[in-house]
Protein backbone atom coordinates (compact mmCIF):
# COMPACT_ATOMS: atom_id res chain seq x y z
CA UNK A 1 0.00 0.00 0.00
CA UNK A 2 1.10 3.50 -0.91
CA UNK A 3 0.25 6.90 -0.05
CA UNK A 4 -0.89 9.58 -2.79
CA UNK A 5 1.28 13.27 -3.05
CA UNK A 6 -0.81 15.15 -4.79
CA UNK A 7 0.31 17.95 -6.32
CA UNK A 8 -1.32 20.44 -9.56
CA UNK A 9 -0.70 21.54 -12.87
CA UNK A 10 2.91 23.05 -14.26
CA UNK A 11 4.70 21.84 -11.37
CA UNK A 12 8.29 23.04 -12.15
CA UNK A 13 11.49 21.58 -11.86
CA UNK A 14 13.13 24.62 -9.66
CA UNK A 15 10.06 23.64 -7.80
CA UNK A 16 11.03 20.01 -7.66
CA UNK A 17 14.34 21.39 -6.51
CA UNK A 18 15.16 24.99 -6.00
CA UNK A 19 18.13 26.41 -7.94
CA UNK A 20 20.04 27.25 -4.42
CA UNK A 21 19.75 23.40 -3.19
CA UNK A 22 20.77 21.11 -6.94
CA UNK A 23 24.54 22.61 -6.31
CA UNK A 24 25.18 18.97 -5.69
CA UNK A 25 25.34 15.05 -7.17
CA UNK A 26 24.57 13.53 -3.65
CA UNK A 27 21.41 11.92 -3.98
CA UNK A 28 20.51 12.13 -0.19
CA UNK A 29 20.75 15.80 0.14
CA UNK A 30 18.53 15.96 -3.36
CA UNK A 31 15.65 14.18 -1.36
CA UNK A 32 16.07 16.19 1.56
CA UNK A 33 15.60 19.45 -0.58
CA UNK A 34 13.19 17.66 -2.96
CA UNK A 35 10.03 19.97 -3.00
CA UNK A 36 11.00 21.48 0.08
CA UNK A 37 9.12 25.17 -0.45
CA UNK A 38 6.06 23.88 -2.87
CA UNK A 39 5.39 20.84 -0.57
CA UNK A 40 7.63 21.31 2.68
CA UNK A 41 5.76 18.19 3.85
CA UNK A 42 6.82 15.86 1.35
CA UNK A 43 10.73 15.15 2.06
CA UNK A 44 9.84 14.51 6.08
CA UNK A 45 6.96 12.62 5.20
CA UNK A 46 7.26 10.40 1.98
CA UNK A 47 7.81 7.06 2.64
CA UNK A 48 9.67 3.96 0.10
CA UNK A 49 6.76 3.39 -2.12
CA UNK A 50 4.53 5.98 -2.43
CA UNK A 51 3.39 7.89 -5.38
CA UNK A 52 3.34 11.36 -6.62
CA UNK A 53 0.35 12.64 -8.58
CA UNK A 54 0.30 15.66 -10.59
CA UNK A 55 -1.77 17.05 -13.05
CA UNK A 56 -0.45 19.20 -16.53
CA UNK A 57 2.89 19.35 -17.76
CA UNK A 58 4.61 18.15 -14.72
CA UNK A 59 8.43 19.01 -14.60
CA UNK A 60 8.14 21.92 -16.79
CA UNK A 61 10.85 24.14 -17.10
CA UNK A 62 14.81 23.49 -16.51
CA UNK A 63 16.58 20.70 -17.57
CA UNK A 64 18.45 19.65 -14.33
CA UNK A 65 18.03 16.15 -14.11
CA UNK A 66 18.15 16.80 -10.37
CA UNK A 67 14.74 17.14 -10.11
CA UNK A 68 14.53 13.44 -11.65
CA UNK A 69 17.35 12.60 -9.39
CA UNK A 70 15.77 14.28 -5.99
CA UNK A 71 11.76 12.58 -6.44
CA UNK A 72 13.37 9.28 -7.21
CA UNK A 73 16.04 9.05 -4.21
CA UNK A 74 12.85 10.29 -1.76
CA UNK A 75 11.68 6.24 -2.66
CA UNK A 76 8.63 7.55 -4.93
CA UNK A 77 7.63 4.13 -6.99
CA UNK A 78 6.15 6.23 -9.63
CA UNK A 79 5.25 9.52 -10.88
CA UNK A 80 1.62 9.76 -12.32
CA UNK A 81 0.64 13.01 -14.22
CA UNK A 82 -1.86 14.05 -16.65
CA UNK A 83 1.10 14.76 -18.87
CA UNK A 84 4.93 14.94 -18.48
CA UNK A 85 7.18 18.33 -19.78
CA UNK A 86 9.40 16.54 -22.50
CA UNK A 87 13.36 17.13 -20.71
CA UNK A 88 11.59 15.83 -17.49
CA UNK A 89 10.15 12.77 -18.96
CA UNK A 90 13.24 11.65 -20.77
CA UNK A 91 15.13 12.33 -17.52
CA UNK A 92 13.02 10.08 -15.56
CA UNK A 93 12.78 7.28 -18.07
CA UNK A 94 16.68 7.96 -18.55
CA UNK A 95 17.61 7.03 -14.59
CA UNK A 96 14.77 4.58 -14.24
CA UNK A 97 11.78 6.81 -12.24
CA UNK A 98 8.77 5.09 -13.59
CA UNK A 99 6.82 7.79 -15.26
CA UNK A 100 2.89 6.91 -16.04
CA UNK A 101 0.73 8.92 -18.18
CA UNK A 102 -2.88 8.28 -16.80
CA UNK A 103 -4.99 11.53 -17.08
CA UNK A 104 -8.05 10.09 -15.31
CA UNK A 105 -5.70 9.62 -12.02
CA UNK A 106 -5.97 13.24 -11.47
CA UNK A 107 -9.34 11.80 -9.67
CA UNK A 108 -6.89 10.78 -6.95
CA UNK A 109 -6.43 12.78 -3.84
CA UNK A 110 -3.87 13.57 -1.46
CA UNK A 111 -3.55 10.94 1.36
CA UNK A 112 -5.23 8.25 -1.02
CA UNK A 113 -4.13 4.54 -0.45
CA UNK A 114 -3.35 2.88 -3.83
CA UNK A 115 -1.51 -0.13 -4.89
CA UNK A 116 0.64 0.84 -8.21
CA UNK A 117 2.10 -1.95 -10.37
CA UNK A 118 4.14 0.57 -12.55
CA UNK A 119 5.42 -1.63 -15.17
CA UNK A 120 2.02 -2.66 -16.12
CA UNK A 121 0.88 1.07 -15.93
CA UNK A 122 -1.90 -0.32 -12.66
CA UNK A 123 -3.21 1.97 -10.38
CA UNK A 124 -5.40 0.40 -7.71
CA UNK A 125 -7.19 3.40 -5.95
CA UNK A 126 -7.81 1.72 -2.10
CA UNK A 127 -9.64 4.48 -0.84
CA UNK A 128 -12.24 4.98 -3.68
CA UNK A 129 -11.95 1.12 -5.12
CA UNK A 130 -11.12 1.99 -8.41
CA UNK A 131 -8.75 1.31 -11.11
CA UNK A 132 -6.72 3.48 -13.70
CA UNK A 133 -5.14 2.36 -16.53
CA UNK A 134 -1.81 4.51 -17.93
CA UNK A 135 -1.16 4.84 -21.38
CA UNK A 136 1.36 2.24 -22.96
CA UNK A 137 4.84 3.68 -23.43
CA UNK A 138 5.88 3.83 -27.05
CA UNK A 139 8.10 0.88 -27.82
CA UNK A 140 11.25 2.47 -28.19
CA UNK A 141 10.76 3.95 -24.57
CA UNK A 142 9.55 0.75 -23.59
CA UNK A 143 12.98 -0.39 -24.38
CA UNK A 144 14.56 2.09 -22.31
CA UNK A 145 12.12 1.44 -19.33
CA UNK A 146 13.14 -2.40 -19.51
CA UNK A 147 16.75 -1.93 -19.94
CA UNK A 148 16.78 0.04 -16.56
CA UNK A 149 17.58 3.27 -18.22
CA UNK A 150 19.55 5.10 -20.70
CA UNK A 151 23.05 3.92 -20.13
CA UNK A 152 22.26 -0.14 -19.29
CA UNK A 153 20.47 0.18 -22.75
CA UNK A 154 23.31 1.77 -24.74
CA UNK A 155 25.85 -0.78 -22.64
CA UNK A 156 24.02 -3.72 -23.68
CA UNK A 157 23.42 -2.81 -27.43
CA UNK A 158 27.07 -0.55 -28.04
CA UNK A 159 25.29 2.43 -28.88
CA UNK A 160 21.81 4.36 -29.67
CA UNK A 161 19.25 2.27 -32.07
CA UNK A 162 16.50 3.79 -33.65
CA UNK A 163 13.19 1.33 -33.88
CA UNK A 164 13.43 0.58 -37.72
CA UNK A 165 17.10 -0.21 -37.08
CA UNK A 166 16.71 -2.22 -34.14
CA UNK A 167 17.73 -5.97 -33.96
CA UNK B 1 8.36 18.38 -48.93
CA UNK B 2 8.32 19.31 -45.07
CA UNK B 3 8.64 21.42 -42.16
CA UNK B 4 12.14 23.23 -41.32
CA UNK B 5 12.28 20.70 -38.29
CA UNK B 6 11.57 17.63 -40.39
CA UNK B 7 14.05 19.27 -43.32
CA UNK B 8 16.58 19.24 -40.90
CA UNK B 9 16.67 16.12 -39.70
CA UNK B 10 15.95 14.31 -43.02
CA UNK B 11 19.47 15.95 -44.32
CA UNK B 12 21.01 15.19 -41.12
CA UNK B 13 19.75 11.16 -41.42
CA UNK B 14 20.17 11.06 -45.00
CA UNK B 15 16.59 9.99 -46.03
CA UNK B 16 13.27 11.73 -45.77
CA UNK B 17 11.55 11.35 -42.17
CA UNK B 18 8.52 12.53 -41.16
CA UNK B 19 6.97 14.11 -37.98
CA UNK B 20 6.38 11.40 -35.52
CA UNK B 21 9.34 9.08 -36.27
CA UNK B 22 12.24 7.83 -33.62
CA UNK B 23 15.14 8.29 -35.28
CA UNK B 24 19.03 8.34 -34.26
CA UNK B 25 20.58 11.17 -35.03
CA UNK B 26 24.26 12.40 -35.06
CA UNK B 27 25.19 15.45 -33.30
CA UNK B 28 27.03 18.33 -34.39
CA UNK B 29 27.02 20.24 -31.07
CA UNK B 30 27.16 18.85 -27.41
CA UNK B 31 27.11 21.97 -24.27
CA UNK B 32 26.89 21.70 -20.65
CA UNK B 33 27.48 24.19 -17.87
CA UNK B 34 28.76 23.93 -14.37
CA UNK B 35 25.35 22.91 -12.87
CA UNK B 36 24.36 20.27 -15.42
CA UNK B 37 28.14 18.70 -16.07
CA UNK B 38 28.52 16.53 -12.82
CA UNK B 39 25.64 14.31 -13.58
CA UNK B 40 26.40 14.05 -17.47
CA UNK B 41 30.46 13.33 -16.21
CA UNK B 42 28.46 10.20 -14.05
CA UNK B 43 26.14 9.37 -16.82
CA UNK B 44 29.13 9.22 -19.29
CA UNK B 45 31.54 7.20 -16.94
CA UNK B 46 28.19 4.77 -16.15
CA UNK B 47 28.46 4.17 -20.14
CA UNK B 48 32.55 3.95 -20.66
CA UNK B 49 33.77 2.33 -17.74
CA UNK B 50 34.33 -0.94 -18.28
CA UNK B 51 33.38 -1.99 -14.10
CA UNK B 52 30.71 0.04 -13.54
CA UNK B 53 27.49 -2.12 -14.33
CA UNK B 54 27.05 -5.71 -14.74
CA UNK B 55 25.38 -5.64 -18.16
CA UNK B 56 23.99 -8.59 -20.02
CA UNK B 57 25.99 -9.93 -23.29
CA UNK B 58 26.56 -7.76 -25.80
CA UNK B 59 24.33 -9.02 -29.19
CA UNK B 60 26.73 -9.92 -31.86
CA UNK B 61 27.23 -7.77 -34.72
CA UNK B 62 26.63 -4.51 -32.59
CA UNK B 63 29.43 -1.85 -32.29
CA UNK B 64 31.76 -1.72 -29.34
CA UNK B 65 30.80 0.16 -26.44
CA UNK B 66 32.03 3.74 -26.96
CA UNK B 67 34.69 4.55 -24.57
CA UNK B 68 35.72 7.92 -24.57
CA UNK B 69 34.26 11.31 -25.93
CA UNK B 70 33.15 10.80 -29.37
CA UNK B 71 34.78 13.92 -30.52
CA UNK B 72 36.74 16.78 -28.55
CA UNK B 73 35.69 19.73 -30.92
CA UNK B 74 32.07 19.18 -30.87
CA UNK B 75 31.61 19.38 -26.94
CA UNK B 76 31.40 22.97 -25.26
CA UNK B 77 31.53 23.30 -21.15
CA UNK B 78 30.26 26.19 -20.17
CA UNK B 79 30.90 27.69 -16.63
CA UNK B 80 28.24 30.27 -16.47
CA UNK B 81 25.30 29.36 -13.67
CA UNK B 82 27.31 30.40 -10.10
CA UNK B 83 30.86 31.94 -11.56
CA UNK B 84 32.94 33.08 -10.41
CA UNK B 85 32.15 30.39 -7.43
CA UNK B 86 29.57 31.75 -4.85
CA UNK B 87 30.41 29.07 -2.29
CA UNK B 88 32.80 25.89 -1.86
CA UNK B 89 30.05 23.15 -3.01
CA UNK B 90 29.99 25.20 -6.32
CA UNK B 91 33.38 25.57 -6.12
CA UNK B 92 33.94 22.19 -5.71
CA UNK B 93 31.61 20.93 -8.45
CA UNK B 94 33.43 23.41 -10.96
CA UNK B 95 37.12 22.00 -9.50
CA UNK B 96 35.33 18.36 -10.47
CA UNK B 97 34.45 19.26 -13.86
CA UNK B 98 37.31 20.93 -14.24
CA UNK B 99 39.33 17.77 -14.17
CA UNK B 100 37.21 15.70 -16.35
CA UNK B 101 37.80 18.34 -18.63
CA UNK B 102 41.73 17.95 -18.10
CA UNK B 103 41.48 14.25 -18.33
CA UNK B 104 39.09 13.90 -21.41
CA UNK B 105 41.06 16.07 -23.57
CA UNK B 106 38.36 18.68 -23.62
CA UNK B 107 39.72 22.19 -24.37
CA UNK B 108 36.29 24.15 -24.95
CA UNK B 109 35.75 24.99 -21.45
CA UNK B 110 34.56 28.50 -21.29
CA UNK B 111 34.45 31.11 -18.43
CA UNK B 112 33.30 34.29 -20.09
CA UNK B 113 29.74 34.54 -20.05
CA UNK B 114 26.47 32.35 -20.83
CA UNK B 115 27.04 29.31 -22.20
CA UNK B 116 24.69 29.48 -24.95
CA UNK B 117 25.69 33.53 -26.26
CA UNK B 118 29.49 32.32 -26.26
CA UNK B 119 28.52 29.27 -28.66
CA UNK B 120 26.59 31.43 -30.61
CA UNK B 121 29.16 34.26 -30.82
CA UNK B 122 32.12 31.72 -31.53
CA UNK B 123 30.08 30.20 -34.14
CA UNK B 124 29.90 26.59 -33.27
CA UNK B 125 26.18 26.63 -34.64
CA UNK B 126 25.09 27.29 -38.20
CA UNK B 127 22.08 26.33 -40.16
CA UNK B 128 20.87 22.64 -40.20
CA UNK B 129 23.01 21.89 -37.05
CA UNK B 130 21.30 19.41 -34.90
CA UNK B 131 22.82 20.44 -30.95
CA UNK B 132 21.62 18.71 -27.74
CA UNK B 133 22.47 20.74 -24.39
CA UNK B 134 22.09 20.14 -20.49
CA UNK B 135 20.20 23.42 -20.72
CA UNK B 136 16.53 23.89 -21.38
CA UNK B 137 17.29 27.36 -23.20
CA UNK B 138 19.81 25.52 -25.59
CA UNK B 139 16.72 26.21 -28.21
CA UNK B 140 18.00 29.46 -28.69
CA UNK B 141 19.92 28.50 -31.76
CA UNK B 142 16.93 27.65 -33.53
CA UNK B 143 17.21 31.20 -34.20
CA UNK B 144 20.20 30.03 -36.88
CA UNK B 145 18.06 27.64 -38.60
CA UNK B 146 19.80 24.36 -36.01
CA UNK B 147 17.61 21.94 -34.48
CA UNK B 148 18.95 22.53 -31.12
CA UNK B 149 17.41 21.52 -27.80
CA UNK B 150 17.58 21.24 -24.44
CA UNK B 151 18.13 17.52 -22.61
CA UNK B 152 18.86 16.37 -19.07
CA UNK B 153 22.15 15.22 -17.87
CA UNK B 154 22.53 11.60 -18.61
CA UNK B 155 21.14 12.48 -22.10
CA UNK B 156 24.10 14.53 -22.31
CA UNK B 157 26.40 11.78 -21.28
CA UNK B 158 25.46 9.71 -23.73
CA UNK B 159 25.78 12.28 -26.05
CA UNK B 160 29.65 12.72 -24.87
CA UNK B 161 30.36 9.21 -25.88
CA UNK B 162 28.07 8.15 -28.62
CA UNK B 163 27.81 11.78 -30.40
CA UNK B 164 24.31 10.82 -31.45
CA UNK B 165 20.66 11.31 -29.42
CA UNK B 166 17.35 9.81 -29.93
CA UNK B 167 14.68 12.00 -30.99
CA UNK B 168 10.46 11.58 -32.31
CA UNK B 169 10.65 14.31 -35.30
CA UNK B 170 7.93 16.53 -33.98
CA UNK B 171 5.44 18.20 -35.44
CA UNK B 172 5.30 21.90 -35.85
CA UNK B 173 2.96 24.71 -34.40
CA UNK B 174 3.79 28.20 -36.89
CA UNK B 175 3.79 31.38 -35.43
CA UNK B 176 3.78 34.00 -37.77
CA UNK B 177 4.44 37.42 -36.72
CA UNK B 178 2.95 40.33 -39.31
CA UNK B 179 2.89 43.98 -38.73
CA UNK B 180 5.72 46.47 -37.47
CA UNK B 181 6.49 47.21 -33.48
CA UNK B 182 5.34 50.49 -32.16
CA UNK B 183 8.32 52.40 -30.88
CA UNK B 184 9.21 51.02 -27.08
CA UNK B 185 7.88 47.41 -28.39
CA UNK B 186 10.11 45.01 -29.06
CA UNK B 187 10.56 40.90 -29.77
CA UNK B 188 10.92 40.36 -26.18
CA UNK B 189 6.87 41.97 -26.01
CA UNK B 190 6.10 39.59 -29.08
CA UNK B 191 7.47 36.38 -27.17
CA UNK B 192 6.09 36.96 -24.14
CA UNK B 193 2.27 37.65 -25.89
CA UNK B 194 2.87 34.56 -27.79
CA UNK B 195 3.89 32.60 -24.67
CA UNK B 196 0.69 33.90 -23.15
CA UNK B 197 -1.61 32.89 -25.99
CA UNK B 198 -0.02 29.23 -26.29
CA UNK B 199 0.32 28.88 -22.76
CA UNK B 200 3.07 26.62 -20.67
CA UNK B 201 2.59 23.61 -21.94
CA UNK B 202 0.60 24.81 -25.63
CA UNK B 203 3.53 23.54 -27.30
CA UNK B 204 4.73 20.46 -25.25
CA UNK B 205 6.40 17.71 -27.95
CA UNK B 206 6.13 20.36 -30.74
CA UNK B 207 8.92 22.46 -33.00
CA UNK B 208 7.56 26.22 -33.09
CA UNK B 209 8.96 28.03 -36.28
CA UNK B 210 8.50 31.51 -35.84
CA UNK B 211 7.82 33.36 -39.41
CA UNK B 212 6.44 36.39 -41.41
CA UNK B 213 7.31 39.13 -42.46
CA UNK B 214 7.99 40.86 -38.59
CA UNK B 215 10.43 38.16 -37.91
CA UNK B 216 12.10 38.27 -41.47
CA UNK B 217 13.33 42.22 -40.22
CA UNK B 218 14.60 41.21 -37.04
CA UNK B 219 18.05 41.31 -36.32
CA UNK B 220 19.79 38.07 -35.30
CA UNK B 221 19.90 39.21 -31.48
CA UNK B 222 16.38 39.73 -31.46
CA UNK B 223 15.76 36.47 -33.14
CA UNK B 224 17.08 34.70 -29.91
CA UNK B 225 15.22 36.25 -28.02
CA UNK B 226 12.07 34.62 -29.91
CA UNK B 227 13.65 30.98 -29.95
CA UNK B 228 15.11 31.47 -26.21
CA UNK B 229 12.05 31.14 -25.26
CA UNK B 230 10.20 28.49 -27.22
CA UNK B 231 11.10 25.96 -24.24
CA UNK B 232 8.67 28.07 -21.92
CA UNK B 233 5.72 26.63 -24.35
CA UNK B 234 6.98 23.20 -23.73
CA UNK B 235 8.55 23.40 -27.70
CA UNK B 236 11.24 21.25 -27.98
CA UNK B 237 12.83 23.58 -30.56
CA UNK B 238 12.21 27.38 -31.71
CA UNK B 239 13.41 27.43 -35.54
CA UNK B 240 13.51 30.44 -37.52
CA UNK B 241 14.11 29.80 -41.10
CA UNK B 242 17.98 30.74 -41.98
CA UNK B 243 18.25 34.02 -44.47
CA UNK B 244 20.69 36.93 -45.37
CA UNK B 245 20.90 37.86 -41.82
CA UNK B 246 21.80 34.61 -40.67
CA UNK B 247 24.34 34.67 -43.17
CA UNK B 248 25.97 37.96 -41.95
CA UNK B 249 25.58 37.40 -38.22
CA UNK B 250 27.82 34.37 -38.63
CA UNK B 251 29.95 35.61 -41.45
CA UNK B 252 33.13 36.79 -39.45
CA UNK B 253 32.25 33.75 -36.84
CA UNK B 254 32.79 30.84 -38.77
CA UNK B 255 34.62 28.95 -41.71
CA UNK B 256 32.07 26.55 -41.39
CA UNK B 257 30.30 26.19 -45.27
CA UNK B 258 26.27 25.47 -44.46
CA UNK B 259 23.20 25.46 -46.97
CA UNK B 260 20.08 27.72 -46.22
CA UNK B 261 17.56 24.73 -45.74
CA UNK B 262 13.87 26.26 -45.98
CA UNK B 263 10.50 24.55 -45.12
CA UNK B 264 9.23 23.15 -47.75
CA UNK B 265 5.53 22.83 -48.18
CA UNK B 266 5.33 22.11 -44.41
CA UNK B 267 2.17 20.75 -43.01
CA UNK B 268 2.04 22.80 -40.01
CA UNK B 269 -0.25 20.84 -37.09
CA UNK B 270 -1.49 24.56 -36.44
CA UNK B 271 -0.27 28.31 -37.05
CA UNK B 272 -1.39 31.59 -34.82
CA UNK B 273 -0.65 34.85 -36.42
CA UNK B 274 0.30 38.11 -34.14
CA UNK B 275 -0.23 41.44 -35.57
CA UNK B 276 2.53 42.92 -33.20
CA UNK B 277 1.33 46.67 -34.57
CA UNK B 278 -1.36 46.36 -32.34
CA UNK B 279 1.14 45.11 -29.37
CA UNK B 280 2.03 47.10 -26.38
CA UNK B 281 4.75 46.47 -23.72
CA UNK B 282 3.78 43.01 -22.61
CA UNK B 283 4.51 42.32 -19.11
CA UNK B 284 4.66 38.05 -17.51
CA UNK B 285 3.62 37.58 -14.06
CA UNK B 286 4.21 35.59 -11.02
CA UNK B 287 4.29 32.47 -11.03
CA UNK B 288 3.89 31.21 -14.60
CA UNK B 289 5.58 32.08 -17.70
CA UNK B 290 2.23 32.11 -19.46
CA UNK B 291 0.68 34.51 -17.23
CA UNK B 292 1.03 37.65 -19.62
CA UNK B 293 -0.65 41.01 -19.42
CA UNK B 294 -0.39 43.80 -21.28
CA UNK B 295 1.86 46.55 -19.06
CA UNK B 296 -0.95 48.34 -18.30
CA UNK B 297 -2.77 46.15 -16.08
CA UNK B 298 0.51 46.20 -13.84
CA UNK B 299 1.63 49.93 -13.86
CA UNK B 300 2.64 51.72 -11.36
CA UNK B 301 3.93 48.55 -9.05
CA UNK B 302 6.63 49.19 -6.95
CA UNK B 303 9.48 47.24 -7.82
CA UNK B 304 12.87 46.76 -5.56
CA UNK B 305 14.78 45.12 -8.01
CA UNK B 306 15.44 45.46 -11.73
CA UNK B 307 17.78 43.18 -13.36
CA UNK B 308 18.60 43.29 -17.29
CA UNK B 309 20.68 40.46 -18.51
CA UNK B 310 20.44 36.65 -19.42
CA UNK B 311 20.63 34.22 -22.68
CA UNK B 312 17.46 35.96 -23.42
CA UNK B 313 18.36 39.72 -23.24
CA UNK B 314 21.82 40.27 -22.43
CA UNK B 315 23.04 41.20 -25.53
CA UNK B 316 24.55 44.38 -26.76
CA UNK B 317 21.48 45.64 -28.27
CA UNK B 318 19.70 45.41 -25.00
CA UNK B 319 22.39 46.86 -23.15
CA UNK B 320 21.69 50.00 -26.44
CA UNK B 321 18.47 49.90 -25.48
CA UNK B 322 18.50 50.26 -21.80
CA UNK B 323 21.58 53.00 -21.96
CA UNK B 324 19.45 55.01 -24.06
CA UNK B 325 17.05 55.55 -21.90
CA UNK B 326 19.39 55.26 -18.76
CA UNK B 327 21.66 58.21 -19.85
CA UNK B 328 21.79 60.72 -17.52
CA UNK B 329 19.22 59.85 -15.63
CA UNK B 330 19.30 58.06 -11.82
CA UNK B 331 18.08 55.04 -10.49
CA UNK B 332 14.95 55.82 -8.24
CA UNK B 333 16.15 55.68 -4.56
CA UNK B 334 13.11 53.12 -3.89
CA UNK B 335 14.64 50.94 -5.87
CA UNK B 336 17.89 48.89 -7.20
CA UNK B 337 19.19 47.45 -10.52
CA UNK B 338 21.62 44.80 -11.58
CA UNK B 339 23.57 44.77 -14.96
CA UNK B 340 24.77 41.08 -16.45
CA UNK B 341 26.23 41.48 -20.32
CA UNK B 342 25.75 37.79 -21.34
CA UNK B 343 29.01 37.39 -22.79
CA UNK B 344 32.58 39.04 -22.89
CA UNK B 345 32.29 40.57 -25.85
CA UNK B 346 29.18 41.77 -25.37
CA UNK B 347 30.62 43.72 -21.90
CA UNK B 348 33.62 44.55 -24.14
CA UNK B 349 31.43 45.94 -26.74
CA UNK B 350 29.25 47.92 -24.06
CA UNK B 351 32.52 49.31 -22.47
CA UNK B 352 33.66 51.11 -25.90
CA UNK B 353 30.48 52.74 -26.24
CA UNK B 354 30.53 53.76 -22.68
CA UNK B 355 26.95 51.66 -21.68
CA UNK B 356 28.76 50.50 -18.70
CA UNK B 357 29.66 54.10 -17.84
CA UNK B 358 26.04 55.20 -17.94
CA UNK B 359 24.80 52.36 -15.71
CA UNK B 360 27.14 52.59 -12.90
CA UNK B 361 26.60 56.56 -13.17
CA UNK B 362 22.55 55.65 -12.84
CA UNK B 363 23.74 53.90 -9.72
CA UNK B 364 23.47 50.02 -11.43
CA UNK B 365 25.36 46.85 -10.24
CA UNK B 366 27.39 45.69 -13.37
CA UNK B 367 28.42 42.14 -12.48
CA UNK B 368 30.79 40.05 -14.66
CA UNK B 369 29.10 38.18 -17.46
CA UNK B 370 27.34 35.06 -16.40
CA UNK B 371 23.68 34.06 -15.61
CA UNK B 372 23.69 36.12 -12.88
CA UNK B 373 21.13 36.32 -10.55
CA UNK B 374 18.72 33.99 -13.01
CA UNK B 375 19.20 31.12 -10.83
CA UNK B 376 19.16 32.92 -7.14
CA UNK B 377 22.27 31.61 -6.33
CA UNK B 378 23.78 34.87 -5.95
CA UNK B 379 24.41 38.58 -7.37
CA UNK B 380 20.81 39.85 -6.53
CA UNK B 381 18.96 36.82 -4.49
CA UNK B 382 15.59 38.36 -3.21
CA UNK B 383 14.80 38.16 0.24
CA UNK B 384 10.97 37.14 1.21
CA UNK B 385 8.41 39.86 0.20
CA UNK B 386 10.39 41.34 -2.43
CA UNK B 387 9.15 42.08 -6.08
CA UNK B 388 11.70 41.97 -8.91
CA UNK B 389 11.38 43.06 -12.35
CA UNK B 390 13.75 41.44 -14.96
CA UNK B 391 14.47 40.49 -18.56
CA UNK B 392 15.09 36.78 -17.71
CA UNK B 393 12.77 34.10 -19.27
CA UNK B 394 11.04 32.58 -15.81
CA UNK B 395 9.18 34.24 -13.09
CA UNK B 396 9.20 30.62 -11.38
CA UNK B 397 8.21 30.58 -7.41
CA UNK B 398 11.81 30.81 -5.72
CA UNK B 399 13.84 31.13 -8.77
CA UNK B 400 15.94 34.30 -7.44
CA UNK B 401 15.48 33.27 -3.64
CA UNK B 402 13.25 33.09 -1.30
CA UNK B 403 9.81 31.95 -2.33
CA UNK B 404 7.18 34.64 -1.69
CA UNK B 405 9.77 36.90 -3.91
CA UNK B 406 7.86 38.40 -7.12
CA UNK B 407 9.33 37.83 -10.02
CA UNK B 408 7.79 39.48 -13.30
CA UNK B 409 9.26 39.53 -17.23
CA UNK B 410 9.20 42.30 -19.58
CA UNK B 411 11.55 43.86 -22.24
CA UNK B 412 15.14 45.33 -21.46
CA UNK B 413 12.99 49.05 -22.33
CA UNK B 414 10.49 48.20 -20.00
CA UNK B 415 13.22 47.19 -17.20
CA UNK B 416 15.18 50.69 -18.15
CA UNK B 417 12.34 52.98 -17.90
CA UNK B 418 11.27 51.13 -14.76
CA UNK B 419 14.50 51.61 -12.98
CA UNK B 420 14.05 55.32 -13.32
CA UNK B 421 10.59 55.58 -11.42
CA UNK B 422 11.19 52.48 -9.31
CA UNK B 423 7.77 51.16 -10.09
CA UNK B 424 6.73 49.07 -13.37
CA UNK B 425 6.43 51.70 -16.36
CA UNK B 426 5.21 51.87 -19.78
CA UNK B 427 9.01 52.81 -21.83
CA UNK B 428 6.83 54.26 -24.55
CA UNK B 429 7.13 57.72 -23.24
CA UNK B 430 10.91 57.02 -23.82
CA UNK B 431 10.26 56.57 -27.28
CA UNK B 432 7.98 59.36 -28.46
CA UNK B 433 9.72 61.70 -31.57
Amino acid sequence: MARVWRLGDNVNTDQIIPGRYNVTTDRAELAKRCLCEHRPDFAGGVAAGDVLVAGRNFGCGSSREHAAVALKASGLAAVVAISFARIFYRNAINIGLPVLIAPEAAALEDGDEIKIDAAAGVIRDLTHARVFQAEPLPEFVQRIVEAGGIIPLVRQQGRLTAPAMAD
Amino acid sequence: MGTLSEEILSRKVGRRVQAGEIIVVDLDLVMSHDTTTPLAMEAFYGLTRQESIQTTQTPAGSAARPTGIFDRSRVVIAFDHIVPAATIQAAALQRSIRSFAREQGLGQVYQEGVGHQIILEKGFVVPGDVVVGADSHTCTYGALGAFATGMGSTDIGVAYATGQTWFRVPETIAVRLIGQFAPGVFAKDAILHIVGILGADGASNFAVEFLGETVERMTQSERFTLSNMAIEMGAEVGLIAPDAVTVEYLRARTTRSFELLQPRAPQYAREIVVDVSRLEPQIACPPDVDHVVPLHEVEGLPIDQLFLGTCSNGRIDDLAIAADILRGQQIHPNTRMVVVPASREVYLEALRRGYIEIFTEAGALVEAASCGPCIGRHQGVLSAGERALTTMNRNFTGRMGDPTAEIYLGSPATIAASAITGVITDPRQHFVG
